[in-house]
């Protein structure tokens, strides 16, 4: 465990998130940047459950969406003030991963993924059929962010309320992880009998790191259905879950810094291949597959080992 | 009122035989090499649209059910050969991305060399329905439900009765046990993602008739068909069958008596809580989770 | 010699003055910014938009283009996602700086991107057919296509005639189906028409023998009606007919196409839908106003493309003539001109209908526009 090691990831972080801006020419590129940082923000959390702890969750994309609409729906319908909704979604939906998950967690390997891909649809559909209360598949439009009078509008504010979050997000995972907590998960990870043997409740690290993922998700989800001022059932279902779960383990699993440019990289990505018209598609899944091949535990923990070796 | 429990029992035996189907290439893979091949639903999508497409350039119904399932066969050896094999011992989750960027990466192909339309094929022998004490079945349904059957036989035959078959459930069960005994797991690994493209292949073509096709609609398809696969409890072929066939009916059910609009739900909420209370699915294939 | 001297190095300099201001002088393109849904499960209707759009461009540009400037087309693929949809409006906007914009092949996509249009004050032309796009009316959004309250108020208006007046609906869990399920819920009765039977089915699914049974065994049920597009409504028609159903089957105009013919087989016969005049283009009577139009229409494209021409496509065409008309009077690419030329557009005859917009009506078309279809032999015909 290097704190150093962290520490400077984290003053990289807080370095390139300032400097950004200065090669953002229009607000379209600070559109890019702001969906990737929300990106992060979710993978960073789903890190703590899929990478160090060792779980799958094919359904997280249900987190993000069910704080996203409890904040439209507490915003536009019934007034509340914006804060209290986003707060208000956040601790929804940690109890509802608190209850579901002691149950889902029990199981294994393929049988969780496919339960919490069950879990992510259930809660797709009812906000699509639902749609007097959610809009249904249209979509709803979302008010835009207020705290006490002011609003957060435009992209270059968003920008900088976004990066700050993911800031802070990969603090505290950076944190919970050097703490004894993130060594109970990681001793899961490497096998769950064993750690049970040496005294760690293994249900219940596993539970908190669905809890803490499910949470965050829901956060970043509330704060995307501020900015976009829309929200549609599509961010709710399971092809969002797939990229998610992509994300995190194509920037590298069990390191914060992977799940953060596995995020940056495959959001902004599809914005690079546009040019390629047809061929988007066939050119994704191309590199999805190589990068894999190639770079099995992730872009970052490979290059990261190039880069050791080289200077080795 | 009979007469509507009947005709339930009937769409849910027609959507479920294939689920069924597309399980149990599912269920092979999973048999001979412990993945999960998420492209799975792919190849029942090349399947239909090659036969479409082949019909279209004016080859007879045989023939270019022939060549279709030839092509996807061939599609497997690649992504086994070109995709999974370089991955060598490569974890789980780097798999399941390795497969879900093959099922994009097919989607892409299919996009460009054939169309995006949804594309219809002629069921057998006729759209006449069958009717029985007044529901009505479509002959096409019988058919998958035949063949499945018949294949979930076929494959057990495969497995218990013959070498190659006990040499795949060997390097499945323990790599490198199976490789001292002088199995050559590479090749038993091939051989299964052939077979699994072939018969995901004679899928497409069995259900297309039923359901059209396009070159998108291996998502949704695979989908179902590794719910059912789980449900039925993965690695067992005759779980494949129980798996699909119930999903079938409690989507149809479903839709019947409770809401229409969310037999999906209803049919995932069912699955949780058999997941729930038989960790192992229904009938409980498959080895467990190594520790 | 001095002379011939100073001749000629005047001619030269003067040519290369000409020729360094010439490249200023000639013509920036005129931008024509598109996100449709090519792909994805939309890509019915967003790729013969995509198709139409590039075709007429080319075509336009070989003419001489607009206004003395050509016409260059930045289109991006959304699939059918409203959020990249807003991003790629976004960056039309930012960074390709387009003079006008068209697309948004859903309702969804589209509304999406409403606030970012009417905030940079740039004018958007729909081809999405909720009623929500033009109502409450907003002062830069545009739609070619008819409305669904349209298409549910002239199904009524031919079940009227049919003396039909109670009906079960059976619709998917798409966007388009259940806003225009919504509609027909809502102007049912203004035609004696109640609504007994209410199912639905997922997008990809391949049996509704359960929900149309259940609308069969409704009591009093004389006709159905399928809101919806793509594989749902030519499995629905064939499995009303294996169920042996007899009664009228209303489809709705997003299965405006031969394609769902194909689909359906022998089970499409007899099957009703509101459409535009394309569908039907060469057995209109020749005094058809729209006749020209929609046959120029469809033998272009079908001859392009080699597929069977569907009313998306024409949405596009539409959208697209109607923006270079509306800039062909404004004289300019000024986007405050181009918005209120298009809003004065009127007698327009396009595949949809004739269109006369005003500034209480940003669609410009009415209830006649829309046909009543009936599939006889395996082919569009126009209803009795």
């Amino acid at each position: 465990m290097c704190a150093r090691r962290d520490l400077l990831g984290l003053a990289a972080l807080v370095a390139v998130v300032a400097v950004l801006p200065l090669f953002l020419p229009n607000r379209y590129f600070y559109d890019v940047a702001i969906l990737a940082g929300i990106n992060a923000i979710v993978c960073v959390g789903l890190n703590l459950l899929v990478g160090y702890a060792g779980q799958i969750s094919l359904g997280h994309a249900g987190f993000f969406g069910l704080g996203a609409y409890a904040s439209a729906i507490l915003t536009g319908r019934y007034g509340w003030p914006p804060l209290a909704a986003l707060g208000t979604g956040a601790v929804l939906v940690g109890a509802l991963a608190a209850v579901i998950g002691r149950p889902v967690l029990r199981l294994k390997g393929h049988y969780l993924a496919m339960a919490t891909l069950g879990m992510g649809i259930i809660v797709s559909i009812v906000i699509a059929t639902e749609d007097r209360v959610t809009g249904g598949p249209d979509g709803l439009a979302v008010v835009p962010f207020q705290v006490f009078g002011w609003s957060l509008k435009g992209e270059e504010t968003w920008y900088w309320a976004v990066a700050a979050t993911l800031v802070v997000t990969v603090a505290l995972a950076l944190n919970l992880m050097a703490s004894p907590i993130g060594r109970a998960l990681r001793s899961i990870h490497g096998s769950e009998i064993a750690a049970e043997v040496m005294g760690v409740d293994a249900a219940r690290y596993k539970l908190l790191a669905f809890v803490v993922s499910a949470v965050l998700a829901g956060v970043a989800g509330s704060m995307a259905a501020h900015y976009s001022g829309f929200i549609t059932p599509g961010k709710v279902g399971f092809f969002h879950s797939i990229e998610l779960v992509t994300m995190v383990i194509f920037g590298g699993m069990a390191s914060t810094f992977g799940a953060l440019v596995g995020a940056a990289v495959l959001t902004a990505l599809p914005q690079a291949l546009t040019s390629l018209r047809e061929y988007e598609l066939l050119v994704f899944g191309a590199l999805l597959m190589g990068t894999m091949i190639f770079m099995p535990r992730g872009l970052v923990p490979s290059l990261a080992a190039l880069w050791r070796r080289g200077r080795a | 009122m009979f007469d509507q429990v009947l005709q339930f029992l009937f769409s849910g035996i027609t959507v479920g035989a294939i689920y069924a189907l597309v399980a149990l290439g599912f269920t092979l893979i999973y048999n001979s090499s412990r993945i999960i091949n998420f492209a799975q639903g792919e190849f029942v999508m090349i399947g239909g649209m090659a036969t479409v497409f082949l019909l279209g350039a004016g080859l007879p119904m045989p023939l270019a059910a022939l060549f279709a399932v030839a092509l996807c066969t061939l599609v497997g050896l690649a992504l086994e050969k070109l995709a999974i094999e370089p991955a060598g011992r490569a974890s789980v989750v780097a798999l399941i991305i390795i497969t879900i960027g093959a099922s994009i990466f097919l989607r892409g192909v299919a996009q460009l060399v054939w169309d995006k339309k949804l594309h219809a094929l002629p069921p057998f022998t006729g759209d006449a329905p069958i009717h029985v004490a007044g529901a009505t079945i479509l002959p096409q349904s019988l058919w998958v439900l035949i063949v499945t059957v018949f294949l979930v036989l076929a494959l057990r035959w495969f497995f218990t009765g013959t070498l190659l078959g006990k040499a795949m459930l060997a390097a499945a069960d323990n790599r490198d046990a199976a490789q001292l005994v002088g199995i050559n797991v590479r090749r038993v690994q091939l051989l299964s993602f052939a077979l699994s493209a072939a018969l995901g292949a004679a899928a497409g073509i069995l259900v297309a008739p039923i359901t059209l096709t396009a070159y998108d609609i291996g998502t949704m398809i695979g989908l179902k068909g590794f719910a059912a696969a789980i449900l039925g409890g993965i690695g067992s072929g005759p779980g494949a069958i129980v798996g699909g066939l119930v999903l079938g009916v409690v989507e149809s059910f479903g839709a019947g008596y409770v809401s229409s609009a969310y037999k999906d739900a209803i049919a995932f909420v069912v699955i949780l809580l058999v997941l729930f209370l038989l960790p192992r699915g229904l009938l409980g294939g498959g080895s467990a989770e190594r520790v | 010699m001095h002379r011939r001297t100073l001749v000629t190095a005047i001619v030269v300099l003067g040519a290369g003055v000409a020729g360094a201001l010439l490249p200023a002088a000639a013509q920036q393109p005129i931008k024509v910014g598109a996100f449709l849904s090519a792909t994805g499960p939309a890509a019915f209707l967003g790729d013969p938009e995509q198709k139409t759009l590039e075709m007429y461009i080319e075509e336009l540009n070989a003419k001489g283009g607009v206004l003395g400037r050509k016409l260059q087309l930045v289109s991006y693929d959304d699939g059918g996602d409203a959020e990249k949809a807003r991003t790629f409006t976004k960056r039309l906007i930012e960074q390709d700086n387009v003079d006008i914009i068209l697309g948004g092949t859903t309702t969804g996509t589209t509304m999406a991107v409403v606030p970012l249009v009417e905030q940079a004050g740039i004018p958007f032309i729909s081809m999405a057919g909720a009623v929500v796009i033009v109502e409450p009316v907003k002062k830069w959004v545009f739609k070619t296509p008819h409305t669904d309250r349209m298409a549910c108020e002239r199904i009524f208006t031919d079940m009227k005639a049919r003396k039909i007046a109670k009906i079960g609906m059976i619709s998917g869990a798409g966007g388009f189906d259940k806003s225009m399920r919504t509609e027909c819920l809502a102007v049912a009765k203004n035609f004696g028409v109640s609504i007994v039977a209410d199912e639905s089915y997922g997008a990809q699914d391949t049996d509704m023998t359960p929900q149309l049974t259940k609308i069969r065994n409704t009591a009093g049920v004389q006709a159905v009606v399928n809101p919806g597009f793509g594989q749902g409504p030519a499995i629905v028609t064939k499995n009303f007919r294996q169920l042996g159903m007899t009664m009228p089957l209303y489809q709705s105009h997003g299965v405006a196409s031969k394609q769902f013919i194909e689909l359906a087989g022998p089970a499409a016969e007899g099957v009703r839908l509101p459409a535009a005049a394309l569908l039907v283009a060469e057995i209109l009577p020749d005094s058809d106003k729209q006749k020209p139009v929609v046959v120029g229409y469809k033998k272009a494209y079908e001859a392009r493309f080699k597929s069977d021409v569907s009313t998306f496509g024409g949405h596009a065409y539409d959208a697209l003539m109607i923006a270079v008309d509306a800039i062909k009077r404004a004289g300019s690419t000024d986007k405050g001109k181009v918005r209120d030329a298009i809003e004065k557009t009127k007698g327009y005859i396009g595949t949809g209908g004739i269109v006369n917009m005003s500034d209480k009506d940003h669609m410009g078309l009415d209830v006649s526009a829309f046909r009543m279809l009936e599939v006889k032999n395996g082919s569009w015909a126009l209803a009795k």
